[in-house]
């Protein structure tokens, strides 16, 4: 590899060096900045910009040109309900159940993972033996691919899967879990706690580590009782670190689609299609493409993930004052 | 409650273990269990034949019915032990099956053909690897192809992406020129474009761009990322400019101090970001399944959901793929763990 690479440098060299005769040592920044800016601009500033054409204008033509204006007609139809709390009553129903399916995940999602990465980043903070091996325990499943997690629980949940093996065992009986609405999405719900949850952990836990050890033992002296000490000190001196993992949880968790498309495909019916699948579906889908709509929609989760981000923002730069 | 947490919060029990330590190991071997078991099983299943995969309810490891090679039969038979009749306890191979009766002979006597009902034979069976499953990936699937494309679109796109952040990092860190705040801003900035807001713009410059159904067109989008500016211009900081000035004083040209001894300085940064990018690129799922959607380009990402999508699942072949996909980044992760550890604490991505 790095004999295809050295060559590749020299020969950048030459045209670097005479720029830095042109330009100067300084203005030479900008040359240094100009791919990375160029790609920003190009895969990132332009889209935010064209997006709000694409929102704006109908048809399912993907040129802006063939596009004509209708001005806040895809969101009046995104809009268009009687009862925004009843899909049903919805003319874009899809778009609602999306909606409300997403609101749903995120809050179940993101409660019980951060409630489970906090009870594990505290054991594992505990003076247990074999630390680094549970902890990496508990961190592999973020490496695998959505598609793969997707498949394992399959595998595991499918009809004659392990799972209703071990359930006829036990007398409890087994049952088609995908096939049942709530259940594909309480168990897409389980597979995306079990997938991501490690990786909050670790953050959890390098907060944990980051509370001063003398805190504790004046606690200690002082005979304050573990539940005292744990609200006292631990939770107080954690919060930051909660905050962090709550907004970025929640970034994560709105922006849900990789392993529950692969693992429900959205169904039964709509019981798991979320936000992003809807936009996925509308616009690159379905026949006619919907960009339109597809466009519309991304506004309005680029608006709700703008203000998380916003937060986030703000709680690092806090965190980093104090 | 109090309780509950006495023991989430109890340091070590002095000398032998507290109550509060069993409980704390319960729960992380319940979650070895949760955790490993689950990957366990899917290697193990890929290893199983159809038959047994089948099965249910199923069993734990694989097994297949041992098979003998017989005088005057081209293919290798079946091995039952006799259940009933004159024969029983002897070993027998089948050489036909039909109607409930089988035809078998005794493996040192092939000529005597002895008729008898099947249910007094029982299979013998012993625990067995079953290949085939990831040997036929190779005969029936475009497997290679789909390897291929997703190395050639790791590993551009990790090149390109470590070229270009940390350009633009060495600029930003070791440079005074006017601007510098705003482009900061910017990168800032693109923090808050997800690409998942803004997928129908982008496929659209994808397009003009002519790289639809072509793999530059999931490595170039995806090439230049704000966390990896940030991760390495922190860094690059931190490496004093009295060097740069020596060099400067020897003639090197910029360029050259970027590449002989920023960039080797950086070493350790590179590495974090170059790990996490082969993870996100190895995965990556979305925008790939809306760029590439003939089969021939397929990642192994799209090719795994789109064999799971067909009305009949081949749960063998599958299976085997899924093991085959996980496995770079596993070999990955057991050799590089401590840096993916830093490298995603440190970003907050992942």
């Amino acid at each position: 590899m790095l004999s295809i690479i050295s060559p590749l440098m020299r020969l950048i060299e030459i045209p670097m060096l005479a720029l830095q005769r042109l330009l100067g040592i300084n203005r030479l920044a900008w040359v240094f900045l100009l791919p990375n800016l160029v790609l920003f601009g190009l895969f990132a500033f332009l889209p935010v910009i064209l997006n709000f054409f694409y929102a704006t204008s109908g048809s399912d033509n993907v040129m802006l040109a063939d596009r004509p204006y209708v001005g806040a007609r895809n969101f009046v139809t995104l809009m268009d309900c009687s009862s925004y709390l009843d899909p049903n009553t919805c003319r874009e129903d899809k778009f609602w159940r999306a909606v409300w399916n997403t609101s749903w995940f995120v809050t179940l999602q993101v409660g019980f993972m951060v409630g489970f990465s906090l009870l594990t980043a505290i054991i594992l903070n505990r003076d247990i033996r074999a630390r680094g091996f549970f902890r990496s325990v508990f961190f592999f499943p973020v490496l695998l691919s959505p598609v793969v997690v997707a498949l394992i629980w399959k595998w595991i949940l499918q009809r004659e899967g392990v799972m209703n093996a071990f359930l006829d065992w036990t007398g409890i009986g087994g049952y088609n879990w995908l096939v049942d609405a709530q259940w594909a999405f309480t168990w897409s719900v389980f597979i995306s706690v079990w997938a991501h949850m490690g990786f909050y952990t670790l953050i959890l836990l390098a907060g944990l580590q980051a509370i001063p050890r003398d805190v504790y033992e004046a606690a200690t002296m002082d005979r304050a009782s573990p539940w005292r000490t744990f609200r006292r000190i631990t939770l107080p001196l954690l919060s930051p670190t909660m905050l962090v993992v709550l907004v970025l949880a929640l970034i994560k968790g709105v922006q849900t689609f990789d392993e529950i498309y692969a693992f429900t495909g959205g169904g039964p019916g709509t019981a798991t299609t979320f936000i992003i699948q809807y936009i996925y579906e509308e616009g690159f889908a379905g026949a006619p493409r919907l960009f339109g709509l597809a466009a519309a929609a991304s506004l309005m989760v680029a608006i709700v993930l703008l203000i998380l981000t916003l937060i986030q923002l703000w709680v690092n730069r806090r965190n980093a004052d104090g | 409650m109090s309780r509950i947490f006495s023991f989430l919060t109890a340091t070590r029990g002095k000398g032998r273990l507290h109550w509060t330590d069993w409980v704390s190991y319960g729960y992380l071997l319940f979650g070895v269990l949760l955790m490993f078991g689950p990957v366990v099983w899917l290697v193990l299943s890929s290893f199983k034949t159809p038959n047994e995969l089948d099965r249910f309810p199923p069993r734990f490891l694989p097994y297949a019915q041992d098979v003998a090679e017989v005088e005057g039969f081209e293919e290798p038979l079946l091995l039952f032990t006799v259940t009933e009749g004159d024969l029983a306890g002897q070993i027998v191979a089948q050489t036909r099956r039909a109607a409930g009766r089988a035809e078998v002979v005794l493996p040192d006597d092939p000529e005597n053909r002895i008729r008898m009902p099947a249910a007094n034979l029982e299979a013998i069976e012993g625990i067995a690897f079953a290949t085939e499953n990831y040997t036929s990936l190779f005969e029936r699937f475009n497997f290679l192809r789909f390897f291929w494309n997703s190395t050639f679109i790791t590993v551009m796109a990790t090149l390109i992406m470590l070229l270009v952040n940390s350009m633009a990092a060495f600029a930003l860190s070791k440079y005074q020129f006017r601007g510098r705040t705003a482009v900061l801003l910017m990168v800032v900035g693109t923090l808050m474009i997800p690409q998942t807001v803004v997928l129908v713009p982008l496929f659209l410059i994808t397009f003009e761009l002519g790289m639809l159904n072509s793999l530059w067109g999931v490595i170039i989008p995806g090439a230049a990322t704000p966390t990896g500016v940030f991760l390495l211009r922190q860094y690059m900081i931190t490496i004093p400019d009295e060097i740069l000035d020596a060099a400067r004083m020897d003639k090197a040209s910029e360029w050259k101090i970027f590449w002989r001894i920023i960039i080797p300085l950086s070493a350790p940064a590179i590495a974090v970001l170059a790990i996490l990018a082969i993870m996100w690129r190895w995965n990556d799922f979305l925008w790939p399944l809306i760029v590439l959607t003939r089969s021939e380009n397929f990642t192994l990402q799209l090719a795994l959901n789109s064999f799971q999508g067909e009305l009949q699942t081949d749960w063998p072949s599958l299976l085997a793929m899924t093991v085959l996909t996980l496995l770079p980044i596993a070999a990955v992760f057991m050799f590089l763990q401590k840096y993916i550890a830093t490298g995603i604490a440190s970003t907050g991505g992942k």
